[in-house]
């Protein structure tokens, strides 16, 4: 048994708890956060991501020891840290995922948020390709991930202020010319964000 | 009831009828909104199973047969038991009533029972202070076996009774044979133009949801014994604990809390669900077992290994006039849904082609592994796998374009197929056209240079079953609604919300039927003690059927709410409209009120406000032993186009493309059914090319972890194109069909399809790795260099 100080969320904690436990378990166990999902225990399907100094991390193969003198964030703070920066409601990463049906059995997610998170906290403006890069540590099993995909280019489009690219099943639904114009018009945006991000 | 039979010949749904006014004025119903459950999901606030802590809770392990095939000689807990901490094991011996989800073939027990039938039978729970304790107890139970002559091979299963994996089961090893015959299938053959015969294979994989299984177990002073499960389907959890551990069912009550995930893997009940019990009565605390991730591949149920040999016979025009099929099903040790699978093997493949002739003999067999069950697209992916490849065989023989051989064959809408289902709407060959148009078919197949090519296909699937697993007449899905004064509606569904967003449909449903905001209602589900009784997340019947039964219960409660307050202002009931959160009277716009007084009004004239709602089947199948099943009220239709690149150095095939065009009746959500299509596609593809649920020659799983087990990730998966196609189903919730199963099938043999439009193979055997690819590369090169000089001759000439 050994004590632990963890800053979690932004309050530090005094806990203990066995000296093999990992950081998902005293999570999970000790400090009653089971945002963070445990779906394979041996750091395979990224369900227990969590965020250490902003870096997302496999909470279930990090001992709980080595998180002390870092920040942890878990699901359960995106929220109220978007709050405590004067933003409403939930996470815009949170929002997108939950207006794009990225949330089926919603297991996989909080891991995945945490990872999206990361990847807005240092790439405003990702591609699809960059995008698909920094989730392929989290396994989802239902979507088939394009929903995910979406609302993070959602969440994307939303902080720059333009129109997001039409979503797959709303394609269909557009003569195939508006949807030409209006994916062009994101991908066209985007850009220049990105050029700007750049400079 | 909200069947057609018990509404005379209307539409269960009434006034928005194809074509009625209402039809373009919904106000809920086709829209992308949010699920219910969203953004608790979102923020980690909803509860699974394992998120639940009761005081006191104890810990609970599994030991595990190590053995495939064994006699249990004697098992000896003494060691065990002595350990600090631990509070309590139990063997078979504890809970000997065996169980199976289906009643006629029940041969399972909480804990073995004399013997073991594949690696992972659980053998004995040990319930501790915690996990690391209850794992270091397992270790001190000593159990001897006697080991038996193991089977791997189906085929030896089928040749071999001895030893019979299941003692006193009539058929030696053999788990089920279904003959069926429907017209002359030889002499139609016999007079075809073309004739294709050949032999395909599934190999078999797992569901491998997110969410590993979890239960928890707490026996009260009162006597109720809860459990807390992550099962998709509550009501035969709580009939098998009834039965096995002797308790009244009124004693018991069954929680599904949030799921993660399900596929079919979560449909049986499981030993955890009884140990849990069984240890809580015993300790007299909770107790909570969660399985590890090897332990929910070795307790598997997923898709059957399947032998399969396809005759088909087609005039010169391509049309069918004959298949023969003969199947052999590898269904592991026990039975699971598995009579509900040889049949499905069968039954399923009568559409969306029209056979004039059909023959199946499909048969399952035990064998020493673990058992299979149902996996989305339960029991036909694998037969429409091996049809949609010989139906492009048979247009290759004929030189007809794979979607035209399709369009040719359209079974049609409202037609009774070759073994007596019933099919009503059939968008099929709008999904014909979506992907066409979509995937540039025209402009594109066979353009795409040698290593990339385009391939197409289609098939059928239920929405909902007409057959529950224990036959009664009472109603498949009831719903219950509870009005507040406040103005809030709660929604008390059995139905499981497994993610799908069955939840979800039942706000929108009463929102529409209301006229209120989705935020207004409330759902709570598959809580037995709360909720009215629902067949469970299976067999893709929760929208149609829950779906149903909302409306019934929400019709019920309007009316009584739109007579008092027609009452109350002395019109006509037709005046009064309930709408965006207002009870108004069309014909004095002036005249309105929030639909809270409204719900007032109402209690005040009638009582405490609520209704109550239910759905059945129409009586549906052919009128011969199994006709039933298979006959669904509804039946979704799917089209795919895959495109892969294939590097024919390494053998890799690449899905860079899928369009996939689904026939969901009417899109209730577009979003989500998008998602289900989507999420379809993707896990067939995997079947396809990656996953393995490969069982070696000593009977262990070669890789029972989800990184030997590949799933794909964001990297893996191609895009992925949803189009959605609405048929407007006469039956189904204002139109709707299933969209969380059907959208899985065609993907297998479209890649396969694909593969030879790219490179001219054709593969047959599951999955299409590397090795299969370039074994079958060089088969075609060995071919060619004898047939290619004689071509060049032939040239010549």
């Amino acid at each position: 048994m050994r004590t632990l100080r963890l800053q979690v969320n932004g309050d530090t904690l005094d806990t203990a708890a066995p000296a093999h436990w990992t950081l998902l378990e005293v999570l999970r166990y000790r400090l009653n956060l089971t945002g963070s999902k445990q779906g394979c225990d041996k750091g395979d399907c990224g369900a227990c991501t969590v965020l250490l100094d902003g870096k997302p991390h496999l909470s279930c193969i990090t001992l709980a020891a080595m998180a002390e003198g870092h920040e942890v964030v878990t699901i359960e703070g995106l929220m109220p840290l978007h709050a405590a920066r004067g933003g409403e409601g939930a996470d815009p990463i949170q929002s997108a995922f939950d207006r794009c049906g990225a949330l089926q059995c919603g297991f996989c997610q909080p891991g995945m948020m945490l990872s999206a998170r990361a990847l807005l906290d240092r790439n405003p403006c990702p591609t699809r390709g960059e995008i698909r890069e920094a989730l392929s540590g989290n396994l989802c099993r239902c979507t088939g991930y394009t929903q995910i995909f979406e609302a993070v280019e959602l969440a994307v489009a939303e902080s720059l202020g333009v129109a997001p690219a039409p979503r797959s099943w709303e394609e269909q639904r557009m003569k195939p010319e508006d949807a030409q114009r209006v994916a062009r018009e994101a991908a066209a945006a985007l850009a220049r964000a990105r050029d700007e991000g750049a400079r | 009831m909200a069947a057609r039979d018990q509404h005379g010949p209307g539409s269960p749904w009434g006034d928005h009828a194809p074509g009625a006014r209402e039809n373009q004025d919904f106000r809920v119903v086709g829209r992308p909104l949010p699920k219910v459950d969203g953004l608790a999901k979102a923020t980690g606030a909803l509860a699974y199973a394992d998120d639940i802590v009761l005081p006191g809770m104890l810990h609970a392990k599994t030991l595990r047969s190590p053995h495939a095939h064994a006699r249990i000689k004697s098992i000896d807990a003494s060691r065990a038991l002595a350990l600090p901490g631990v509070h309590a094991v139990i063997t078979g011996e504890s809970m000997p009533i065996k169980f199976g989800v289906i009643p006629w073939t029940q041969d399972e027990n909480a804990l073995a029972v004399d013997k073991v039938r594949f690696i992972g039978d659980p053998v004995a729970a040990v319930a501790a202070i915690d996990e690391d304790t209850a794992n270091d107890a397992l270790k001190l139970i000593d159990v001897e076996y006697e080991l038996l002559h193991a089977f791997y091979d189906p085929q030896e299963s089928l040749r071999r009774a001895e030893p019979a994996i299941h003692e006193g089961n009539k058929g030696g090893n053999v788990s089920k044979h279904v003959h069926l015959a429907f017209g002359d299938v030889d002499q139609e053959i016999g007079r075809a133009d073309v004739v294709v015969v050949d032999a395909y294979s599934f190999h078999g994989t797992t569901h491998a949801p997110i969410e590993p299984h979890c239960a928890i177990g707490h026996y009260g002073a009162e006597g109720v014994l809860t459990v807390w499960s992550s099962t998709q389907i509550t009501h035969y959890v709580h009939r098998a604990l009834a039965r096995v551990l002797e308790l009244p069912p009124q004693k018991i009550r069954v929680i599904q809390p949030a799921l993660g995930g399900a596929f079919g893997g979560k449909s049986d009940p499981f030993s955890l669900e009884f140990c849990v019990a069984k240890l809580a009565m015993i300790t007299r605390r909770p107790v909570k077992m969660l399985y590890t991730r090897e332990e929910v591949f070795y307790c598997h149920r997923g898709r059957h290994p399947m032998q399969m040999r396809y005759r088909t016979g087609a005039t010169k025009d391509g049309r069918v006039l004959g298949v023969d099929a003969k199947i052999l099903i590898d269904g592991g040790s026990y039975s699971s849904f598995g009579l509900v699978t040889t049949y499905y093997a069968g039954q399923l493949l009568t559409g969306p082609y029209a056979f004039p002739s059909y023959r199946f003999d499909s048969t399952r067999v035990f064998t020493n592994k673990p058992p299979c069950g149902p996996k989305r697209g339960h029991g036909s992916v694998q037969p429409r796998f091996a049809f949609e490849v010989q139906l492009d065989q048979v247009a290759e023989k004929l030189a007809l374009d794979p979607i035209e051989i399709r369009r040719r064959n359209f079974v049609g809408e409202n037609v009774t197929t070759v073994n007596g289902q019933r099919i009503t709407s059939n968008g099929f060959l709008e999904c014909l056209d979506e992907v066409e148009r979509a995937s540039g078919w025209r402009e594109r197949r066979g353009k795409l240079g040698f290593g990339r090519g385009l391939g197409v296909a289609g098939s059928m699937y239920i929405s909902g079953t007409n057959y529950p697993v224990y036959p009664n007449e009472m109603p498949q899905a009831g719903v219950q609604l509870k009005v507040d004064r406040s103005g809030l509606v709660t929604v008390f569904t059995g139905g499981n919300d497994i993610g799908q967003g069955s939840n979800s449909v039942c706000a929108y449903v009463v929102a529409e039927e209301l006229g209120m905001d989705v935020g207004d209602v409330r759902v709570v589900a598959a809580d037995t003690d709360l909720c009215p009784v629902d067949l469970g997340a299976y067999s893709s019947r929760v929208t149609f059927m829950v779906g149903n039964a909302t409306i019934d219960a929400a019709r019920k409660l309007r009316r009584q709410v739109v007579d008092a307050v027609a009452e109350a202002w002395k019109v006509e009931p037709r005046r009064v409209r309930l709408i965006a959160s207002q009870c108004i009277d069309l014909e004095d716009t002036g005249r309105a009120i929030p639909i809270r007084e409204a719900f007032h009004i109402a209690e005040a004239r009638f009582d405490t406000l609520g209704s109550t709602g239910s759905y059945n089947t129409p009586k549906l199948g052919g009128d011969y032993r199994g006709g039933t099943i298979g006959a669904a009220p509804a039946y979704s239709f799917t089209a795919h186009v895959a495109e892969v690149d294939v590097d024919v150095e390494t053998g890799r095939i690449t899905c860079s493309n899928v369009w996939i065009a689904h026939d969901c009746g009417r899109a209730l959500n577009p979003m989500l059914v998008a998602g289900q299509m989507e999420g379809s596609a993707y896990m067939g593809l995997a079947e396809a090319l990656i996953e393995n649920h490969e069982v070696n020659r000593f009977g262990l799983h070669s890789g029972p972890n989800l990184l030997d087990y590949k799933l794909p990730t964001s990297v893996d998966t191609p895009e992925l194109r949803a189009l959605i196609v609405e048929s407007i189903d006469p039956e189904g919730p204002y139109g709707a069909k299933e969209a969380g199963e059907g959208p899985l099938h065609p993907i297998l043999p479209a890649i396969s399809n694909a593969v030879h439009d790219a490179v001219g193979i054709r593969l047959k055997h599951l999955p299409f790795t590397p090795g299969v690819v370039l074994k079958a590369l060089r088969a075609l090169r060995a071919q060619d260099a004898v047939t290619a000089p004689a071509a060049r001759d032939g040239g010549k000439r």
